[in-house]
């Protein structure tokens, strides 16, 4: 028998006392776990307006910050990656594009496209990292391929914006020559003296950190953005110990002489600019 | 006895049967005919597992610990051999070895992974994993070659660059993204032979050449079937089902038809089986293909690789 009764009802869980709010309207921000009203995020470039945070935007939104007011002109819209090898893991490769496409409301994971920086004209690709985590399959190539090949052609400079998980496994082999296919296009584009700006966006790893994104004339980043060869669970794995702090990171790499320098989101178009115009007379 | 492989159980057994019976056998009780016998239905079961390998099996295969490496192609197929050490910037990687040669009395360039065969040399060699330093002495040779006019030769053989700190501080990918980019613009024939694992990055960063050869029973994939499960799958012991999906035989990617040049045949088993007979193989994919690209002049040399590796797309209509 009980001494004592429960008279009591148990104390709500910590789950119930949450305060439910709107959808959307508050966001969190992932690095200093601060509660910021969304607006005050869009209106500081997506960057948290507490600590720096840069978070992660499409490639739309991207294009827009970086171009002039309705300069881009989008190319190869059309192309589509094809499920060559009918790759099936958990999911077939053809359920991902199609889901993909559906998600992104865009045919493959880059934006390619000639626009103005501040009047200048230039070739740009933005990867994007929503369209199964920005991997280059052989679309992803080709693109990019042709957009380098278009500047060539009209004398243009090259920036590409990376954020990507690396080459798309679902097209093998494929996507490993589109490493090969891209950096041979980026050496026609060297030999014209044309400049090509890379800019590492969070993340880039794998083997797109590993062909055109690290062969900038330029290698830009944003702030704490994490680029690498291999990924840091990888490592980890590989040589069983814990990581230094800031491992991979910009800094980090701007520290290891990988990248020149880190241009935060607000000063990107005008930074890009003026390194442009160092090196090329329109 | 050479290690041997699960699939190959049952042959192996049957072969030692065989060699058992003949060692017993004299003038007097002789066997010959349950020999015969029994070595006809080892011949039977030999062309049974190896006419219907999985995907996987051939992986293993391509990784066989007593495959021939780098070197020992180089002791068969050429003469004249130095090598060559070190990026002259940090220090000598021991994952690829690079040196010059001859074949058949006309000097070369040769750059390729090496792994080791016991406990020690394979912790020298790294597993075959090249560090960036690796990348960047075969940029230097291949250079070189470029500056001298010779034709360069390189062997793929590895799991793939190395994943650690060091790596990644030193510029893995700047260093695989440069060599692909300057093997690109080379102005002398490069020819490829995937010898046992093509890794990934790791393998493509000594492969952008004129001409790619994979042996009978080698691999090439964009990642390792264990860390493709472990990605899409959640697990990686589910690498032989990812081995199927990447479909990384020398076969599929023979079947893409734009990919590789040559399916250079093994001997019976595997080259592990008889290294010599494998080398010959190569030797003579070799020159029949260095003879196809001496007529190319070295503009032409750089635009047939570039055009190569440009019509390497799939594009849904």
């Amino acid at each position: 028998m009980a001494w004592f009764k429960k008279s009591k009802a148990p104390l709500p869980k910590a789950s119930d006392k949450k305060v439910h709010m709107p959808e959307g309207l508050w966001t969190k921000c992932q690095n200093c776990q601060e509660i910021i009203y969304s607006k005050e995020i869009e209106r500081n470039w997506n960057v948290c307006p507490k600590c720096d945070y840069h978070f992660r935007i499409t490639s739309q939104e991207r294009l827009d910050l970086i171009l002039d007011k309705d300069s881009f002109v989008e190319m190869d819209v059309e192309l589509k990656p094809k499920d060559f090898l009918d790759f099936k893991d958990s999911k077939k490769y053809r359920d991902r594009i199609k889901a993909a496409i559906k998600k992104r409301a865009i045919n493959e994971a880059v934006i390619c496209g000639e626009g103005t920086i501040n009047e200048l004209p230039v070739m740009v690709a933005v990867l994007d990292f929503g369209y199964m985590g920005g991997s280059m399959g052989s679309v992803v190539g080709e693109k990019i391929t042709r957009a380098i090949e278009h500047a060539i052609d009209h004398r243009r400079p090259v920036i590409i914006f990376s954020s990507s998980g690396g080459a798309r496994m679902q097209e093998s082999i494929m996507s490993l020559m589109q490493m090969a296919k891209t950096s041979a296009a980026l050496m026609r584009l060297k030999e014209m003296n044309l400049p090509f700006i890379s800019v590492l966006l969070d993340p880039t790893t794998g083997g797109v950190t590993a062909s055109f994104a690290m062969l900038g004339d330029i290698n830009m980043a944003e702030p704490r953005a994490l680029i690498g060869f291999a990924g840091p669970r990888v490592i980890e794995q590989t040589i069983r110990q814990e990581l230094p702090e800031g491992f991979q990171r910009a800094e980090y790499l701007l520290e290891h002489g990988m990248v020149d320098m880190i241009v935060r989101r607000s000063e990107m178009k005008d930074r890009i600019s003026q390194v442009l115009r160092m090196f090329f007379k329109s | 006895m050479q290690p041997y492989l699960d699939f190959e159980k049952p042959l192996i057994e049957l072969e030692t049967k065989i060699r058992e019976l003949k060692q017993y056998s004299t003038t007097d009780t002789s066997f010959s005919s349950e020999i015969e016998k029994l070595e006809k239905k080892a011949e039977k079961l030999h062309k049974e597992i190896f006419s219907k390998l999985s995907r996987w099996q051939r992986t293993q295969l391509a990784r066989v610990p007593g495959r021939p490496f780098t070197l020992e192609y180089v002791n068969y197929i050429f003469t004249d051999w130095f090598e060559m050490h070190g990026d002259r910037l940090y220090r000598d990687d021991p994952a690829i070895v690079c040196g010059f040669a001859r074949l058949e009395g006309e000097p070369c360039a040769i750059i390729g992974h090496q792994k080791g065969r016991d406990t020690k040399e394979k912790v020298y060699r790294n597993f075959g994993m090249p560090h960036p330093e690796g990348y960047r002495k075969a940029l230097r040779i291949m250079k070189m070659a470029e500056e001298f006019e010779l034709p360069i030769f390189t062997f793929v053989d590895t799991p793939g660059a190395f994943p650690g700190i060091g790596a990644e501080e030193r510029g893995q990918a700047e260093a695989i993204a440069r060599n692909l980019r300057e093997m690109a613009g080379l102005k002398v024939p490069v020819i490829t032979t995937v010898t046992g694992e093509g890794g990934s990055g790791g393998a493509l960063a000594i492969a952008v050449a004129n001409r790619v050869l994979m042996m009978e029973y080698s691999i090439y994939s964009v990642i390792s079937p264990e860390g493709c499960a472990a990605i899409l799958w959640g697990d990686g012991g589910m690498a032989p089902q990812a081995a199927e999906a990447l479909k990384l035989t020398a076969q599929d990617i023979d079947a893409l038809g734009d990919v590789i040049d040559d399916v250079i045949p093994e001997p019976s088993g595997g080259a592990h089986n008889d290294p010599e007979a494998a080398a010959k193989n190569v030797k003579e994919y070799l020159l029949k293909n260095l003879n196809e690209l001496k007529y190319l002049s070295p503009d032409e040399l750089v635009e047939h690789r570039y055009q190569k590796f440009r019509a390497m797309t799939r594009i849904q209509e």
